[in-house]
């Protein structure tokens, strides 16, 4: 013992071989400035410690001043710059010195790489306000350096640095940071194009540091916008727009007249102009920021869109407009004649103003761009304008509904996309009706699903216009059966938000005939389905409509009502009565008899406590079925009604375990029976992960219970291993490790415990000490009899409850034709998958194939490859590779999806509050204990595959 | 004054057989070569005598140019180049170099097979003549020879349509040959820098049109043929075999795949197959969406689209024929529509202009009943649809090229006068350049002012700008130095180097002034005071007193002496060389001032 405590005493210390010192003796070594260019690269790719940061830094600048070669000097500047990087050193120290080190440089690269280390230092301590004024001056000396980098710099460094709050500047009585904006102002007309750019970009970053912009610079800006350089232009662009957001309202003169104009509306003319720009990336910049100039008057607003057609100097009508006119004449639909395009009224030659128009037909010319970017841009900017103006909403319908037929998917989903944004301002005409319902041939399922969304939401103005959606919507069913769930809730809300122009086509539809019955259609029949969809909605705000159903159209209902509950709405028909429930008072009225009954089931399971086991169990399972039963007849329920039917089931599977007759028979003969209650606890576990990550909306209240169930489970574990298993050895583990659960479940939900009175970790937790220190044996009697005593939990319900669901649309699996492939290589497989209420969908979807081998590869799919179609649902559409060792015959393949989870990523951890170093200290070995799995959540799907034998 | 020569040989004020000679530089070049479609006599082809009326083209002509394959473009060029000779280099670019001779050989075919000319070029001519063209790459700059190049830019219109930027020395011309502002279905929209040429000669087909977006027209074609398709109709589309009928066949090919259906199109054979071929080569020269997608699959390739056979015209159920000539005036679009007339289900469609006489021309104006040879009358009963697909920038689009471009002078050409007068009118109005448009055979001249590059070397340029402020692009800057012409090229370098160079001996030049003084002291008194009042103000320069009596200013020297008469007027003797002239003349200056009083 003595002797021990005086090794200890004498402590090693162990210092690592200075970076410094190695360097300094490298760069001394060196012989010719190759070498030390070598020795600096080298040392660049190994990090540097905080503490050793500044005498590395020292060594540097030693060499710096030494330094003849420029490439070195260069190197050595740039490292300055990536050291004072490092984090938790602060750069002040060395300020002076790479100041200094400016002074005599003669080289404009190292000049130019020395001022971005300034750059860093000063983005460093920006809190610091007199570094900032010294640096600001610092580069405002080096503006007249005749090198475009060096000036590049300096106002990169500006305006990042420039004092952006006025009282700042003022009490700094310095001469050269006085007027940030005049300095720059004067770069604006720089020789070279990059220092202009740079000029540019540090005054929007001076605005974007929350400096207000001087009106004054408008004017400089506009000149840019005539610049040679395409950089130069995009830039002028972004601040032209910038003015126009801080000065909308002040008036500036219209060069050439003496009239005057809002500047916000200037801009906007002048923005508008940039769209038929030479360089695209300046086309594109303008298009997008058009989107966002929301106070510009209507009536520039609606020039955009109007580029006035001249043929022969004769004024012609647009095609938009000869449609508009052919409808509104009443005529439905003429072929074009021969000069049926023939102009019309001459036009004064002097009046017509080709270019100088400023805001006319920049979208019709955004929208005929040859770059798709540009096109996109447009519509996104359209879409923008037209939310906040709905009677410019109005006039850019015509033009979206022809940018549906774009050669590229992107551009027509983005409209459809923008056309349903909105749709709430806009009534659609026939004729436009007509040219929307053609894309639902598409052969691409996002365009059609995007279009049904579209006519979710879409006002129709004729009857003639619904008959026209639903004879086109039906030809789509007969073209891809697939998309049937789609277009029957199109005709569901379709139906719901005009039922009276439903109402006149209903015997149509139906078929029926005054005088003669007409045969009964058949019920499986989607086509039939889909037209019931539609009348039946309507019906439900239009009561005189049930007088024109026959007989069969009221067995249709029921069936439907019961088997496509979230389609068909409960409808007032005469002669029978709805449902009424019986309605106890305590509930209010308008809650949904359905979520009564699930509230009501829930109720009867948790007040009975004393019942015997029978009773108990029979009564969970009647629950549990009723509750599934309820989750497929109301979809809104489907999550909360599984959720609950899961945790029952938790509930049943223990009271089942712990309901054996065995548990009391001594462990030997207990071996064979030992099957139910294992399990049951491997069940559990694996219900409450799913619980846990399966449902989106789950509250941390839930999350306990979960956690408390799965506790139960171990705990259950725990005595099944220790009654089947002979030796207290492997026991000993076991339990440290359940108390280590116990106590770290315990300040996870430290504020939920006191609703758990009662409960198993309530008296587990009293008992705590006493387990502590306890043989096995012991503990696992107590946990039996803490199991069996402990009470049932209440399981509240949170508002929102959504399961994730996935379902794989392709492959089908119905294919006979095995995919062949030479064995050794790879075949893709396309899937196809729609995910609902997934959350993070990127990070935990995986693809699971299990190969007849039982051989299970795993996929991640690429971010890029899910797609966002609507809130809470997800897309996936991901090519999976295959390949395998040759077979003898083809055989199946299973495709599956799952759903990865980390116990340690849950909504527990999260909130554990990370406020005490002690806590978070010991949350880390916690984190690495943390269950990683996986949950399979759709129905696998077989492909049939053969990988061939290669040819020699 | 250095000028630039426009003369239109064809196409001035007109459209077709555009060929139009520019002589730039001292540099004579031709721009396209066409042939005129309205004429079958001397006049189809342009006047080549112009140039020369005896002797070989080669010797006035430096290079031809070709903008792009429509046979008004280069039509002529056989006979120019084999017939009246010439043997210079031909410019065109590879897709009009690939696709040119099959159309001169199907217009050579036409002429003297099936109309029996003789005297017209032959198929070894056509040969020859393409052995003599050089293609070139989009934004390739070609040197045609030492002080003429040219580039081509991307014009739209057609597959390989380019316009093409002529430089000799300072000045430039721009061509645009045929050209499109608005991207089609295969072909993107024309581009160009901002090249500032002293000449823009831009095509004007369109001058006084704005026409409305593509769009509702691709729109309309589509449901036409879609519907009656669905119909069980069939539906004939006359073309022409280039151009236009790739457009449309990319259309539907795109529509069918777009919407899965099933219905056949044919493409009737003969030169499309072989274009088809070109089209699929030249990728690069396509739109965007063809450019992106054909790693996947080539847009050319064309799934639905297959070669038409006569037999395929009776077969029952829907289907699609494009079928050549465009104006149904012969050959197999006539025959299918003799076929096709009589059901009214089916329907025709026209998508280009018809001339006068033609079957095409017939049904559009309204007749419903054709009287065909051997006093046949058919009744037509199908349905007919015109629709105009066309290539050509309109007013807008050619404003937006010139905006593009900023040329110094405007002149127009390809177009009709009176429609051009309109354009000319507006462009002089809005860019306030000069605009011209010169008929057939009229030399238009046209003054440039070009700038002359002088070479300066770079030590007296970082020498001069260091005096004096930074270099501000708004204002010219006054430099001192030599200039140096020698063998055709200019040079400026300083006056020593240059003394150097020319092996002169510099002569000192010295400016003497004398300054009266009135000043009884010693004049080795008086040089103090001067000395000491210019060291009070000159506080820059570096003043000294030298031991023998004198005072140097930098390298200016003052001396004094007492009047020779009056013995209290000092004369103060102030010499300098003409380098400092300025500073010389400030001493003198402030010395005739007179002294400060001494205190």
């Amino acid at each position: 013992q003595q002797q021990h405590e005086d090794l200890s005493a004498k402590k090693l210390r162990l210092t690592k071989p200075s970076k410094s010192a190695a360097l300094h003796v490298d760069l001394c070594k060196a012989t010719s400035p190759a070498d030390a260019l070598q020795y600096l690269l080298q040392f660049a790719r190994k990090p540097v410690e905080v503490e050793s940061v500044e005498g590395v830094v020292r060594i540097l600048l030693e060499h710096y001043y030494k330094e003849n070669d420029a490439s070195v000097r260069l190197k050595i500047a740039s490292l300055l710059g990536l050291l004072s990087k490092t984090a938790g050193f602060s750069p002040d120290c060395i300020m002076d010195d790479a100041i200094n080190t400016l002074q005599n440089e003669k080289s404009h690269q190292v000049l130019a790489q020395l001022l971005d280390t300034l750059l860093v230092i000063g983005t460093k301590l920006t809190e610091n306000p007199s570094v900032r004024m010294r640096l600001v001056e610092v580069a405002c000396k080096h503006l007249t350096d005749s090198s475009h980098g060096v000036r590049n710099k300096c106002l990169q460094l500006i305006g990042c640095l420039g004092p952006v709050e006025k009282g700042a500047a003022k009490e700094v009585e310095s001469q050269a940071a006085k007027d940030v904006q005049k300095i720059i102002g004067d770069h604006f007309n720089d020789q070279d194009p990059r220092v202009r750019t740079a000029a540019i970009k540090a005054m929007l970053q001076l605005h974007e540091r929350g400096l207000k912009l001087q009106q004054a610079i408008y004017s400089q800006a506009c000149k840019l916008l005539a610049d040679d350089y395409e950089q130069v232009r995009s830039a002028a662009v972004q601040l032209i727009w910038v003015l126009s957001q801080l000065y909308p309202e002040s008036i500036v003169p219209i060069p050439s007249s003496n009239e005057e104009i809002r500047l916000v509306d200037d801009a906007f003319g002048k923005i508008c102009h940039m769209v038929s720009d030479g360089s695209w990336v300046v086309r594109v910049q303008a298009a997008k920021l058009l989107g966002s100039m929301q106070q510009v008057s209507s009536h520039f607003l609606e020039q955009t869109l109007d580029k006035k057609l001249m043929s022969d100097l004769r004024r012609k009508r647009t095609a938009h407009e000869r449609a508009k006119e052919l409808y509104s004449s009443g005529e439905f639909s003429s072929g074009r004649k021969w000069g049926d395009d023939a102009p019309k009224e001459e036009i004064d030659t002097g009046a017509v103003n080709l270019i100088e128009s400023g805001a006319c037909g920049a979208f019709v010319h955004g929208l005929e761009d040859e770059m798709y970017e540009v096109r996109i841009a447009a519509v996104e900017a359209l879409c923008m304008l037209a939310q906040s103006s709905p009677s410019f909403a109005e006039k850019c319908l015509d033009f979206l509904v022809d940018m549906f037929n774009d050669e590229i998917e992107e551009v027509r989903l983005q409209s459809i996309h923008t056309m349903r944004k909105i749709s709430n301002n806009i009534t659609l005409r026939e004729d436009q009706l007509d040219t929307v319902l053609a894309v639902l041939e598409d052969s691409s399922r996002d365009i059609r699903e995007a279009l049904h969304e579209l006519l979710c939401c879409t006002n129709v103005s004729t009857k003639e216009g619904i008959h026209l959606a639903l004879v086109e919507l039906l030809k789509n069913l007969t073209k891809y059966p697939t998309d049937r769930e789609s277009i029957w809730k199109c005709l569901k809300f379709l139906g719901s938000r005009h039922p009276t122009l439903v109402l006149p086509l209903v015997p149509e539809l139906l078929s029926t005939h005054p005088f003669f019955d007409t045969p009964e259609p058949d019920m499986d029949d989607p086509a039939y389905i889909a037209v019931l969809v539609l009348i039946f909605n309507a019906a439900k705000s239009c009561p005189t409509m049930p007088a024109l159903f026959s007989d069969h159209t009221f067995r249709h209902y029921a069936y439907l009502r019961d088997s496509l509950s979230h389609l068909v709405p409960p409808l007032r028909l005469p002669g029978r009565k709805l449902v009424s429930s019986p309605v106890s008072p305590s509930i209010t009225p308008h809650e949904d008899p359905s979520q009564q009954f699930l509230h009501q089931s829930l109720e009867r399971v948790y007040n009975l406590q004393h019942l015997d086991p029978q009773g108990i169990q029979e009564l969970l399972e009647f629950t549990i079925r009723d509750l599934q039963r309820l989750g497929e007849l109301q979809s809104e329920l489907a999550g909360m009604a599984d959720f609950t039917a899961t945790y029952l089931r938790c509930q049943l599977l223990l009271i089942k375990a712990l309901q054996e007759k065995l548990w009391n028979v001594a462990a030997p003969l207990y071996l064979k029976q030992n099957a139910l209650a294992s399990a049951a606890a491997k069940q559990i576990l694996e219900e409450t992960y799913k619980m846990e990550f399966m449902y989106s909306g789950v509250e941390s209240r839930q999350v306990v219970i979960i956690h408390h169930m799965r506790l139960q489970a171990k705990a259950l574990q725990l005595i099944v291993t220790a009654r089947t298993t002979r030796g207290v050895e492997p026991l000993f583990g076991m339990c440290e490790k359940f108390l280590q659960e116990v106590d770290s479940f315990q300040r996870c939900f430290i504020s939920e415990l006191p609703h758990m009175q009662g409960s198993f970790v309530d008296k587990l937790l009293d008992l705590m000490p006493r387990l502590v220190t306890s043989k096995p044996s012991e503990v696992v009697k107590i946990l039996q009899t803490t199991l069996r005593q402990s009470t049932f939990l209440h399981l509240p319900l949170p508002e929102q409850l959504h399961k994730a669901t996935a379902n794989i649309i392709e492959p089908t699996g119905e294919s006979d034709n095995p995919l062949r492939f030479t064995s050794g290589l790879v075949v893709a497989l396309d899937v196809d998958a729609t995910l609902e209420h997934v959350q993070d969908p990127q990070g935990t979807v995986k693809v699971q194939v299990l190969y007849p081998d039982g051989q299970a590869q795993l996929i991640h799919p690429k971010p890029a490859d899910f797609r966002n179609p609507g809130p809470g649902r997800h897309r996936l559409i991901t090519q999976v590779y295959l390949s395998h060792t040759a077979w003898t015959e083809p055989c199946q393949i299973e495709v599956r999806l799952l759903l990865a989870y980390n116990s340690n990523r849950s909504k527990a951890s999260a909130k554990i509050p990370k406020s005490t170093w002690s806590e978070s200290l010991e949350a880390l070995p916690q984190s690495e204990n943390g269950i990683e799995g996986t949950i399979p959540f759709s129905k696998p799907v077989k492909v049939y595959i053969m990988p061939k034998p290669a040819r020699r | 004054m250095p000028e630039i020569k426009v003369t239109p040989l064809g196409a001035g004020q007109d459209v077709g057989r555009s060929c139009i000679l520019v002589s730039i530089a001292g540099k004579n070049v031709m721009l396209d070569c066409g042939m005129h479609m309205g004429y079958n006599d001397d006049r189809r082809f342009p006047d080549f005598s112009y140039i020369t009326q005896n002797g070989r083209l080669t010797d006035f002509l430096d290079c031809v140019i070709i903008s792009h394959f429509h046979l008004d473009h280069c039509g002529a060029l056989p006979y120019f180049s084999e017939m009246v000779g010439y043997d210079g280099p031909i410019y065109m670019t590879h897709p009009t170099k690939a696709i040119c001779p099959i159309l001169l050989e199907d217009y050579r075919k036409i002429t003297v097979d099936k109309k029996g000319e003789t005297n017209f070029f032959t198929s070894q001519m056509i040969k020859d003549c393409m052995k003599k063209v050089v293609a070139v790459h989009l934004h390739q700059t070609v040197q045609v020879d030492e002080e003429l190049e040219i580039k081509a830019y991307y014009a739209g219109h057609v597959l390989g349509a380019a316009m093409f930027q002529i430089k000799a020395g300072c000045e430039s011309v721009v061509y645009t040959g045929d050209y499109n502002m608005t991207p089609d279905r295969h072909l993107g929209a024309a581009w160009i820098d901002k090249c500032r040429p002293d000449l823009l000669i831009s095509e004007s087909t369109y001058a006084t049109t704005i026409r409305d977006s593509k769009r509702c027209r691709e729109r309309d074609f589509l449901k036409k043929v879609h519907e009656t398709v669905e119909r069980g109709g069939k539906v004939l589309i006359p073309v022409f075999a280039l151009g236009r009928a790739q457009e449309l066949c990319i259309l539907l090919e795109t529509f069918w795949e777009r919407m899965n259906l099933k219905a056949p199109i044919y493409f009737s054979t003969g030169l499309t197959e072989k274009a088809n071929h070109y089209y699929k080569l030249f990728i690069t020269w396509t739109n965007q969406k063809i450019r992106k997608t054909f790693v996947q699959r080539n847009m050319f390739e064309f799934k639905h689209i297959k070669a038409f056979d006569r037999a395929f015209a009776d077969n029952p159920g829907p289907m699609v024929v494009f079928a050549t000539p465009g104006m149904l005036h012969a050959g197999q679009s006539l025959q299918i529509f003799r076929k096709w007339a009589g059901n009214e289900k089916n329907m025709v469609i026209m998508p280009g202009y018809c001339v006068q006489g033609t079957v095409g021309h017939k049904i559009l104006s309204g007749q419903r009943k054709l009287e065909m040879e051997g006093r046949q009358i058919l009744e037509v009963k199908m349905q007919v649809e015109y629709m105009s697909f066309s290539a050509h920038a309109d007013a807008k689009g050619i404003m937006q090229l010139i905006r593009q471009a900023e040329p110094r002078n405007v002149l127009l050409v390809h177009g009709e006068a009176k429609k051009m007068e309109f354009l000319k009118q507006k462009i002089e109005q809005e860019f306030h350049v000069n605009c011209y448009m010169p008929a057939n055979g009229e030399t238009t001249t046209i003054f440039t002012n070009p700038s002359i590059p002088v070479d300066i070397s770079l030590g007296l340029l970082k020498r001069e700008t260091a005096i004096g402020l930074l270099p501000d692009v708004k204002k010219p800057k006054l430099m001192h130095g030599t200039l140096i012409m020698k063998d055709n090229s200019f040079r400026l370098v300083s006056p020593e180097q240059a003394l150097k160079e020319l092996g002169l001996a510099e002569h000192q030049l010295r400016f003497t002034c004398r300054v009266h003084i009135q000043d009884p002291r010693k004049e080795h008194e008086t040089v103090l005071r001067v000395y000491n009042h210019l060291k009070g103000v000159l506080k820059d320069y570096s003043v000294q007193h030298l031991p023998d009596g004198s005072i140097t200013v930098e390298s200016i020297l003052i001396q004094a002496t007492a009047h020779s008469e009056d013995q209290g007027t000092k004369v103060l003797l102030v010499s300098w060389t003409y380098q400092d002239e300025e500073l010389g003349s400030y001493l003198t200056s402030l010395l005739k001032k007179g002294l400060p009083q001494s205190t």
